[in-house]
């Protein structure tokens, strides 16, 4: 038996504030390709001038780690104080490090 | 019950309102698709395009009524005339149709548009000039968005063929009007308001062409056919929009919220 899907792909949508700033992740939705992506990135992440730029690509193209991982991957930074630059003493003029 | 207002014979007072009234009715029509298009993305899409074109009614509708010795707002003018008074061209008002024809509709009207305003930024009314700078933009967008989609029906499956076919023989007639001169366009393009309608004529079959072609469609023979909403006889599907945009106003004047 064959099926045939009718299901556009899902693309994750990602939107620069503004010149200088990260791209930031907000959400995903469907789209046939990459221009109507787009547009519709534009269209529904971008109406009250979140935007400067947009990034979309295909979910299915992102590699992500194993929740189930978690605890193997994440936990033993926990307990690594010295990797943070906490111990050095900083100038007044750089306070906010 | 609030009694219609009356409009001075000004041809400049014309020339704006067939331009503020053809945003003001396929926004109006655009609307209809909230919460109806075949895919939520399409469906904010539609109506950030019917939010747009109704500020550019509002801009040219504000401008409109200063030219009145009455000194009408924007929405005494969207709400408050007589089906006559209303000079927008037929191919706005015509029903939403289905999903073909309204993209169709959006690619004739946005192509019109971004040639009109193009060049109206060169208005020697300046304030027509800064409306038009800021609509050009949206235009441009509307076009894209548009004609991407009579593309993708157009050289799609064979249903979505047949549906952009039969718009595509529908609308075209409606299309003559938009480039019929009159005394209207005359006075325009003697003061430096904007084009006579025949100007566009060329440009807009060219850039229609173009979408076409990319559509794998062709454009329809040339007909006699001319429809007259410019001229402010209408369609018989206009009492109905109207009466549903003029409802509120009507029952309770001056309602605002």
């Amino acid at each position: 038996m064959s099926t045939t899907n009718t299901e556009w792909p899902l693309w994750e949508v990602f939107v620069r504030t503004k010149a200088g700033l990260d791209h930031k992740h907000c959400g995903s939705l469907h789209a046939a390709d990459p221009k109507m992506a787009l547009q519709m990135a534009r269209d529904v992440y971008t109406r009250r001038s979140e935007g400067s730029s947009v990034w979309v690509v295909r979910s299915d193209q992102i590699v992500a780690s194993d929740p189930g991982d978690k605890d193997m991957l994440f936990d033993p930074a926990d307990d690594k104080v010295y990797r943070h630059p906490t111990f050095y003493k900083l100038p007044d003029a750089v306070d906010h490090m | 019950m609030q009694a219609s207002i009356q409009l001075p014979d000004d041809p400049k007072l014309q020339y704006l309102l067939r331009i503020g009234d053809t945003c003001l009715i396929l926004g109006q029509r655009l609307g209809e698709w909230c919460g109806h298009a075949p895919i939520i993305e399409e469906d904010i899409a539609l109506t950030n395009m019917a939010l747009d074109l109704i500020g550019q009614a509002r801009g040219v509708l504000t401008l409109a009524g200063d030219q009145c010795p009455q000194d009408y707002d924007e929405d005494q003018l969207a709400f408050l005339r007589d089906e006559r008074d209303y000079l927008n061209p037929t191919l706005v008002e015509l029903p939403r149709g289905d999903f073909a024809f309204t993209v169709l509709r959006n690619a004739m009207v946005a192509t019109w548009l971004k040639l009109l305003w193009e060049r109206l930024r060169d208005s020697s009314d300046a304030e027509l000039a800064a409306i038009a700078g800021k609509a050009l933009k949206e235009a441009r967008y509307h076009q894209q968005h548009a004609a991407d989609w009579v593309v993708r029906l157009g050289d799609g499956t064979e249903e979505s063929r047949r549906r952009c076919e039969a718009a595509l023989a529908r609308l075209w007639l409606y299309s003559a009007e938009l480039f019929e001169d009159d005394a209207v366009d005359a006075a325009a393009q003697a003061s430096g308001l904007g084009p006579a309608a025949s100007e566009l004529r060329e440009p807009w079959l060219a850039e229609m062409r173009e979408i076409l072609d990319a559509a794998t469609l062709a454009p329809p023979a040339e007909t006699t056919f001319r429809s007259s909403g410019k001229r402010g006889v209408h369609s018989e599907h206009m009492g109905y929009i109207l009466s549903e945009m003029q409802y509120l106003q009507r029952a309770f004047p001056g309602g605002a919220w």
